[in-house]
């Protein structure tokens, strides 16, 4: 369906309100038929760096390709781009059919053939027979499913996605973003998607985008992003990690990671001796038997998960965080334990 | 790949620019074919032709802008047309007096030439590079010079000048400094004191009385439970549809020297006839009446936004309903209750309908005014400088508030809605509030019925209850014997009011919204101005744009008095803040994203207007139009300066009436218009309800991150 060349590009944009800086030289690619999302803690600039691909908001310096096209200067209503809002903002005094029409509509195409295929789209996404209702008639999901098709049905070079699931329950969310990227797929849609919610960027996309005050903190396929943060904060921000602040020995047999007057053998990563951050996620941390693993340390806290059991182990690398998929045994509260993991856990961050 | 620092961007238009150069061509089409000057003739290009040479750069220039914008020649496009309009405004006044007066065609070419200037500096980059923003902002600002800031600006400085027009700044000071104003003899036992000690004497009693008659009420009505909602009902339609002088009438008929109720304590208690009525006591009255339902719908409000959480939290804390009352309920009314103060104390200061019913020789500033221009002593001089001193102490009655206000705002309304009842008053303060309320509801209630019932009895002011029908039969009476003919004396004057407001309200309407949508919706240079100047007609009380009006639009090139056309004006840049405030408040409640999808689906700024935005603020656009059809029913105090035989208004026609003592005709006068109004809000209210079912409820719409 969708022959337009090229996804977009984003050249070294910059946005300032007043002396705020809240996007700051930030350049980066959709390719086509791709699903790129936008991930970072509120206020890092991702829904700002959305609104600036639709035109919503002016850039201050730099450039914005979508299509082939330079539309840096050019007002919303003139760019090949359409957007689902996260209030989805459908137009409340016009019925399903009448919101998906308003785009062709709005492009002078006449009502018969916008009818047409608002109809196809109204289709598409299982809305049929629902043509006449109103929003407010609507549930949740559905009113989701209409700014989707509303947005779909001007065939767009790249499709946006402003936090598109914030106002579904928890199932209901992980349905609809399966939907999304099964219908993203098959029509090879190209995709700029803002979310805050890791995990929900981890299952839909092709690339992730991390953003923190303003700037790109990373970017790469979801497995790279969590198998390979680059720095603490991202270590941090996606999936759960434990942190250790240390020291990195590097010999020519191997590399040893000292705190708190425990040492364990780790993975260098390139990084030369000195002082460095130890991530771990506490899925890849088992305890054992006091005496056993890396670190000696006591239990204090568990939770039962139903699927796992959190625990907080005290230890001299500080308190950290284990998840124990296997359920079936528990281990008491102040009860020795040791922690162990494999060198490939680890991942060894500059300081 | 990567790109130095690129240029701010803008939005930026299409080489031509059609649009422009079409209303170009309306300008050049007005100056062609409509006649120029306002006693008709001749357009602007046969007076050209016809030896008038002056007319010549205008038309040169609209034609130039025609072609300019065609080509898409912004700067030039801007420049032409900004320097066309501000030249012949310049040319116009120039030639003074005995100079033409500005006709439909000027004014459309000057229109017309005003909205070329705001697109071409859009496409230069103002205004975000919003054409149609650009337009409604210039256009409204230009209007306002005129028809606000231009006739109060000159009646301000007409202080400065003495009868025979040569500047005197002596007699300026004298004139504002005297003690016919500022003097205190009454408090040092003398017979009177100054005008302006007068009006605020008035209006300090007044802000009082009805701050705490309208939290009274709003106590009883708030924590006595859903009974008293109809109340609440009738305290916010009765001030939209009374006209200002008939609480002061009814007060005539029950108190005045032969009224009922005076009647009845002679023949029974013996006590005397006076005339204690007229005066500060009566004006005191009349006014507290008037506008204690203001007050009442501040504090109601603001009762009701007082989460109940709060209560309940000090009742739990062990606090007793006196402890509760005085330390949580009061305390977080203070912004509420400064409020309802400040806005009777203007109200009193600008009322001109009862204390010229009621005033007798308590003079104020409002009356004093008027008879200073219309009375037999005619010195506009005097007027301006006492017009110059009632502004002065509404502007500072305004000022105070916006800074007493600002600092004691408590937002009590989080997002998240709590439960909980409202904790009771204490039983005391109950029942005193609850006698004071029934009574004052009685009492209103007892003047409406005098004025309702007033007209079908011989003379009520005089106790003689004979049923007639003789004074709708002179006001409003009907021959059928030479077709249908409205003989009666009234009909002139009504049909006036309505006609007139019913051009006023649809413009009030649509300037007002736009207004508010670009305030609202757009981020522009100037926009908290803009705000401020759509606002400022408020804080000018009517006999002030009254007075300045007829010093301001009697000459060449503005020359508008003795017409229909400027009651329409007075009635639109009157109204025009509270249009502005019905559009933000519904505006608000209307989320951006709405418009910012319609823009994402490659419609057009108009195009959102027209196909999202009009259609859901369709309740705030009727709500606004009944508001100011009414309010322009009722209006006296501006109106009184420039209704003419020719074209008299009904309160106008009343007034004379009341002056002329003839009672019952005014009181039937009054009862007509109430239940005129009344049907009238009555009929939309039923249309505009049957509206909000068919369209259901609206989803609640988030706001994003």
């Amino acid at each position: 369906m969708n022959e337009k060349t090229g996804g977009v590009v984003f050249e070294q944009v910059t946005k300032r309100y007043g002396s705020v800086t809240a996007v700051d030289e930030v350049s980066f690619n959709v390719a086509q038929g791709e699903l790129v999302t936008l991930l970072g803690p509120s206020g890092c600039g991702k829904t700002t760096t959305l609104r600036m691909v639709a035109g919503l908001e002016a850039v201050t310096s730099g450039r914005v390709t979508i299509g082939g096209v330079d539309v840096t200067l050019r007002a919303a209503n003139e760019r090949d781009v359409s957007m689902v809002f996260q209030s989805y903002a459908l137009f409340p005094h016009m019925s399903v059919l009448d919101n998906v029409c308003y785009g062709p509509m709005s492009m002078r195409m006449d009502r018969a053939k916008a009818r047409e295929i608002a109809h196809a789209k109204i289709t598409m996404l299982g809305l049929a027979g629902l043509e006449q209702r109103l929003p407010s008639e609507l549930s949740g999901g559905q009113q989701q499913r209409v700014a989707v098709a509303r947005s779909l049905v001007l065939e767009p070079a790249v499709l946006l996605f402003d936090e598109p699931l914030s106002n579904l329950d928890a199932k209901l969310r992980r349905r609809v973003r399966q939907e999304i990227r099964e219908l993203q797929q098959e029509l090879k849609l190209t995709v700029l998607y803002v979310t805050h919610d890791q995990e929900e960027a981890l299952a839909v996309s092709d690339h992730i985008i991390v953003m923190d005050s303003g700037r790109i903190a990373q970017q790469g396929t979801p497995h790279e992003l969590y198998e390979a943060p680059a720095s603490r904060f991202l270590a941090d921000f996606i999936g759960d990690a434990n942190l250790v602040d240390g020291e990195l020995a590097v010999t020519a047999e191997g590399a040893t990671f000292s705190a708190g007057g425990v040492a364990a053998p780790v993975r260098a990563g390139g990084l030369p001796s000195g002082p460095a951050t130890l991530a771990v996620r506490p899925q890849r941390l088992r305890l054992v038997d006091a005496g056993g693993g890396d670190v000696p340390g006591t239990c204090r806290r568990a939770a039962y998960l139903g699927s796992r059991i959190e625990y907080v182990v005290d230890t001299p690398w500080g308190e950290l965080l284990v998840f124990d998929t296997d359920a079936r045994t528990s281990r008491r509260r102040d009860e020795p334990v040791g922690v162990a993991f494999d060198t490939d856990a680890a991942i060894m961050l500059a300081r | 790949m990567a790109t130095a620092a690129l240029a701010p961007a803008v939005f930026v238009p299409a080489a031509r620019d059609r649009a422009t150069a079409v209303v170009a061509a309306l300008a050049l089409a007005a100056l062609v074919a409509l006649p120029w000057a306002l006693e008709g003739g001749a357009s602007a290009l046969w007076r050209a032709a016809a030896g008038a040479p002056i007319f010549w750069p205008l038309l040169a220039a609209s034609a130039a802008v025609v072609f300019l914008a065609w080509r898409g020649a912004d700067r030039w496009t801007a420049i032409v047309a900004g320097l066309a309009v501000a030249c012949t405004f310049v040319a116009g006044f120039a030639a003074g007096p005995k100079g033409l007066s500005f006709g439909i065609g000027a004014g459309v070419a000057l229109l017309a030439l005003t909205i070329c200037f705001a697109r071409a500096i859009a496409r230069r980059g103002a205004f975000k590079g919003d054409p149609t923003v650009a337009s409604i902002v210039v256009v409204i600002a230009g209007l306002l010079a005129i028809f606000i800031f231009f006739p109060v600006g000159k009646v301000l400085t007409a202080a400065l000048f003495d009868a025979k027009g040569a500047f005197a700044p002596g007699l300026a000071a004298q004139r504002l400094f005297t003690a016919d104003i500022w003097g205190l003899a009454c408090l040092t036992g003398g017979s009177r004191c100054g005008v302006a000690i007068n009006s605020a004497v008035l209006a300090t009693v007044v802000g009082v009385g009805s701050t705490l008659l309208g939290l009274i009420l709003a106590l009883v009505v708030q924590r006595g439970g859903q009974r008293y909602a109809g109340v609440t009902r009738l305290m916010s339609i009765l001030p939209i549809v009374t006209p200002p002088f008939v609480i002061a009438l009814a007060l005539v008929v029950l108190f005045g020297r032969t009224g009922l109720v005076t009647g009845w304590l002679d023949t029974w208690f013996g006590i005397a006839r006076s005339r204690w009525l007229y005066g500060l006591p009566g004006v005191s009255i009349a006014q507290l009446l008037t506008f204690s339902p203001i007050a009442f719908m501040i504090l109601h409000g603001a009762l009701g936004a007082i989460s109940p959480a709060l209560e309940e939290a000090a009742q739990t804390l062990r606090g007793s309903r006196w402890r509760v009352f005085r330390t949580i309920t009061l305390p977080l009314l203070r912004p509420a209750l400064a409020n309802a103060f400040l806005l009777g104390f203007v109200e009193s200061l600008a009322d001109f309908a009862n204390p010229i019913v009621l005033a007798g020789n308590y003079e104020v500033l409002s009356t004093k005014i008027f008879f200073a221009v219309a009375g037999a002593q005619h010195d506009p001089g005097r007027a301006a400088a006492l017009a110059a001193v009632l502004l002065g102490l509404t502007l500072l009655a305004f000022w105070l508030q916006q800074r007493w206000i600002g600092r004691l705002s408590y937002v009590t309304v989080t997002g998240k809605g709590d439960g909980g009842m409202p904790a009771k008053l204490p039983r005391p303060l109950w029942f005193a509030c609850f006698g004071t309320a029934a009574a004052w509801i009685v009492f209103t209630l007892a003047c409406y019925l005098i004025i309702l019932t007033g007209g079908f009895v011989n003379d009520i002011g005089r106790g003689d209850m004979a049923i007639t029908l003789d004074h709708f039969a002179q006001g409003f009476g009907i021959d059928f014997s030479r077709g249908l003919t409205f003989v009666g004396s009234a009909w002139d004057s009504l049909f006036t009011t309505i006609t007139v407001a019913a051009v006023a309200a649809p413009v009030t309407t649509v300037v007002g919204l736009l207004a508010a949508y670009v305030i609202t919706r757009h981020r522009f240079a100037g926009r908290r101005m803009f705000e401020f100047l759509t606002m400022v007609s408020f804080a000018i009380p009517g006999t002030v744009i009254g007075v300045s009006y007829i010093v301001a639009f009697n000459v060449a090139p503005l020359e508008l008095t003795g017409g229909m056309a400027i009651l329409v004006l007075c009635f639109v840049f009157r109204n025009m803040p509270v249009g502005v405030r019905a559009g933000v408040a519904a505006l608000a409640q209307i989320d951006q994203t709405l418009d910012e999808a319609s823009s994402t689906l490659r419609a057009s700024t108009t195009r959102t207007l027209r196909r999202v935005i009009l259609p859901l603020l369709r309740p705030a656009i009727l709500a606004t139009l009944v508001f100011s059809f009414t309010h322009a029913m009722t209006a006296v105090s501006a109106v009184i300066f420039l209704a003419t035989a020719k074209y008299n208004l009904a309160t106008v026609y009343i007034i004379g009436r009341v002056e002329a003592g003839e009672y019952p005709l005014a009181i039937a006068y009054s009862s007509v218009l109430i239940v005129f109004m009344l049907s009238v809000l009555l009929l939309v209210q039923a249309l505009v309800g049957e509206t909000r079912l068919g369209r259901r409820a609206t989803p609640v719409l988030a706001t994003g991150n």
